[in-house]
């Protein structure tokens, strides 16, 4: 396990030294190597995971499965790489992955610093903390002296860090590698408190022994705009991946889903939507791609509600309702710039 | 250069054949290295300048500003009384890291040399069970991957361990100091007393003394006697109280963490004393037995120096030392130190592997002293422990020594897998977090590497030296 960190960031390294810079043809590899190779999880129920029969589902594979649908006209051509929080970034500027579609927090020193870009947010999310429910805390004010199991390489260690120094009380990180080993650990009694976004909290409980004998506290300590994420150098590609994740947004908005997107397409006469599913305008030809990219991203993966709802909604294991993550109209964050 | 005429006339039958530098060889041996520096310098400079154009080009940031800069995020554990706040910067988490680091692997390579040695002797011994003891010790150990051994003891045995409410305890005595001088000295008075009469005497007298096994009884049995008069006479037991001081659960082990107080700096000063004073005695008793070929009792004399002095000095300055004990308040405990167990785990593998491998060094090393020189050594009339100290040992440390080297390397290079169970080693803190929160890989994994690369080649020097020190002097 450790080895396959080393060799993946050696790999890494090598492949950043020896790498020839064609930067601004990620499209052109993609479509002359056939798939899109999407750095995900490695497994995170609702957001990145494999079901039983080995398929990867989630919020986050969906964005991956929408931008294979607008490219290539078939969600299904991507290959996923199962990525820890620490391989992650390293794996996306050595080119390894095309886009990194892995709950990761939009910060102003990844989107700089680290060269990355940040295509918008398919995820509105906070960070929390998860306790025993026989310790008898009611608010992360109680945890001074705790000892808490975070993940290595995160916002969280940092949220986390700042949280406790705020309010002037002692803890003590116990830092894995791996989200499996962090949930491990807290299950077993090696940490009071177990702290990740709120999402993470709601998929990883279901991960427990008895999930039922911990409480997840009131107190969300921070922001976390979780998104995907692509290479700087490529404005094109960056425009498509963010588009991509617009147009599934908007397709909500307008009331269009994998369902009827059929029937509107032959029957509307309304020119938003007739843009939206490619019968008006070159909306694709702007991007680099086929005029019925954003048709088939709704056909094949279904609108960002859609997604929400089958992957991490009320009627899900997770439970997580809609919250911030509605439609502006609906009074929620998620807001699609307009095709047009 | 002056030629002999002579040699010059005897040559000139003979002309010299200078081949061309082309086909000398030792211009030819020249300029492939030099060729192979160029290419392997070119590579070098390629592979940087890609690495470099590639970054820029990528926006990604280098330097090593980063160091300066704020880190923000915690560190579990600290080593050598460092402080670490979130405060601190990158740099100074390179420093915890690498201190972490070194902290696992000194301790390990004192525990896995101590234990190596033992079981090395232990696989040589005549006994039927103790050889195969230490046998399938070293079969198993050794074969069994590092990483898995980490695991066992981390998950297996650490891990089941209860809670910090349903901690195992251990309670100590608290000694009443006063007490247990006043025993002690009223006690070694009344057993010389008791070998004087029974022994010195009654030898003298007829030639027969007490039996040992009696001496001991009566000894035992008067220290009981005098303990009990004492607490009597003074009014307080041996024992002033019992102390609940360790406590084992799934967060580690704590124990009571020794604080000294004014007037404990004497006691370190009467340490330092000693030692250079045993140096002394040593350097005066070799001498003088060089000369007059007299023994000297150096290590009775050094251990009552480097021990017995500071003790002395410690009881008289007024005992300047307390204990901070653990106690439970709310979720851990606070006070006293804590071994976590990722630490402990990692030091038990670490020290069992390596031991493992440093018994068999040991006990090659042993084997390839001759026979013949412990005949020899018999022959000239020494015992079997000098004959162990002087004659087998001191050789076979030249064979053991160089080999023993790359074991302390191979220690230290895999405390690095400490990053698999969480202790905050400098591939966890340094190559992990701070990688993953500056983004600077190559800067980081460079200096990475640049760390194991200078602690392995300073323990390779400290070792060569003493190789070196031990080597077969020549005359």
């Amino acid at each position: 396990m450790k080895l396959v960190n080393k060799l993946a960031v050696s790999a890494a390294l090598v492949s950043l030294a020896f790498a020839s810079v064609t930067q601004a043809g990620t499209l052109d590899d993609i479509r002359a190597k056939g798939h899109l190779q999407c750095g995900v999880s490695q497994g995170l129920p609702g957001f990145s995971n494999p079901d039983q029969s080995g398929n990867w589902v989630g919020l986050d594979v969906d964005l991956c499965r929408a931008v294979a649908a607008a490219v290539f006209g078939n969600a299904n051509k991507v290959k996923y790489s199962p990525l820890s929080a620490k391989e992650r970034f390293t794996a996306l500027q050595s080119g390894e992955v095309d886009i990194l579609s892995r709950n990761t927090t939009w910060t102003l020193v990844r989107d700089t610093a680290l060269g990355l870009n940040f295509a918008g947010v398919n995820y509105y999310d906070g960070q929390g903390f998860m306790v025993r429910k026989d310790l008898g805390v009611t608010s992360a004010k109680q945890l001074a002296g705790a000892a808490v199991c975070v993940n290595i390489g995160t916002t969280t260690e940092l949220n986390m860090a700042d949280f406790f120094r705020a309010n002037n009380m002692n803890y003590k990180p116990v830092v894995f590698e791996k989200a499996d080993e962090v949930v491990a650990a807290y299950d077993s009694g090696r940490c009071d408190v177990y702290t990740t976004d709120r999402s993470g909290l709601a998929a990883q409980r279901l991960k427990l022994k008895d999930p039922n004998a911990h409480i997840v506290l009131p107190e969300t300590i921070s922001k976390e705009p979780l998104g995907p994420v692509v290479r700087h150098g490529d404005d094109q590609w960056f425009d498509i991946v963010k588009w991509t994740l617009y147009c599934m947004v908007e397709a909500e908005e307008y009331g269009l889903s994998s369902k009827n997107v059929d029937e509107m397409k032959s029957k509307t006469s309304n020119p938003q939507i007739k843009r939206h599913v490619g019968t008006e305008g070159d909306m694709g030809k702007s991007l680099g791609l086929p005029n019925d990219w954003c048709y088939n991203v709704v056909k094949q993966v279904g609108n960002y509600g859609e997604s929400y709802d089958k992957n991490v909604g009320p009627e899900t294991s997770l439970k997580l309702s809609r919250g911030v993550n509605a439609q502006w109209t609906d009074g929620g964050l998620q807001y699609a710039m307009p095709i047009r | 250069m002056a030629a002999d005429p002579k040699q010059v006339s005897a040559d000139v039958s003979v002309p010299p054949s200078k081949p061309a530098f082309w086909n000398d060889p030792a211009w030819r041996a020249i300029f492939f290295q030099v060729l192979v520096l160029v290419g392997v310098v070119v590579f070098a400079a390629f592979l940087v300048r890609n690495t470099l154009h590639n970054m820029e080009s990528r926006g990604i940031s280098s330097g090593f500003d980063f160091l300066s800069k704020t880190a923000g995020f915690s560190i579990g554990e600290t080593h050598f009384g460092i402080s670490y706040t979130e405060e601190n910067s990158y740099g100074k988490t390179f420093i915890v890291g690498l201190m972490n680091t070194i902290w696992v692997s000194m301790w390990g390579v004192f525990l896995a040399t101590i234990l190596g040695f033992i079981i090395g002797v232990m696989r040589l011994s005549t006994n039927w069970l103790v050889s195969k003891l230490a046998m399938v010790y070293i079969e198993t150990i050794r074969n069994i991957p590092l990483l898995l051994q980490i695991f066992f003891w981390y998950f297996a045995i650490l891990r089941p361990l209860p809670g910090p409410r349903g901690s195992i305890q251990l309670s100590f005595p608290i000694i009443n100091f006063t007490h247990l001088i006043i025993t002690v000295l009223v006690s070694a008075a009344a057993i010389f007393l008791l070998w004087w009469i029974g022994v010195k005497k009654r030898y003298d007298a007829d030639q027969k003394a007490m039996p040992l096994w009696m001496l001991v009884i009566a000894s035992v049995v008067t220290v009981l006697i005098i303990g009990n008069v004492v607490s009597l006479v003074t009014g307080f037991g041996l024992v002033a109280q019992w102390n609940e001081s360790f406590f084992l659960n799934n967060r580690g082990l704590s124990y009571p963490q020794p604080i000294p107080e004014e007037g404990f700096a004497i006691t370190g000063w009467a340490v330092a004393i000693g030692v250079v004073a045993a140096f002394f005695v040593r350097r005066w008793a070799k001498k003088r037995q060089d000369e007059t070929g007299e023994q000297f009792p150096v290590f009775l004399a050094s251990l009552g120096l480097i021990i017995g002095l500071p003790l002395v000095i410690f009881i008289f300055s007024g005992l300047p030392l307390h204990f901070d004990y653990p106690k439970l308040t709310g979720f851990n405990f606070t006070g006293g130190s804590v071994l976590t167990p990722e630490f402990i785990s990692l030091l038990l593998a670490l020290s069992f592997y390596t031991a493992s491998f440093i018994a068999e060094i040991v006990r090659a090393g042993i084997n390839a002293v001759s026979h013949g020189q412990t005949e020899a050594a018999r022959a000239v009339g020494l015992r079997a422990n000098p004959i162990l100290r002087l004659v087998i040992i001191p050789q076979a440390l030249r064979v053991i020594i160089p080999p023993l080297t790359s074991q302390y390397l191979n220690l230290t290079k895999n405390s690095s897998l400490a990053a698999a169970i969480a202790y905050p080693d400098i591939v966890l803190v340094f190559a992990g977090t701070t990688l993953m929160q500056t983004g600077q890989a190559v800067e980081i994994i460079a200096m990475t590497m640049a760390v194991y690369l200078t602690l392995s080649l300073l323990i390779s020097t400290f070792m060569n030296w003493y190789n070196e020190k031990m080597a077969l002097v020549e005359r």
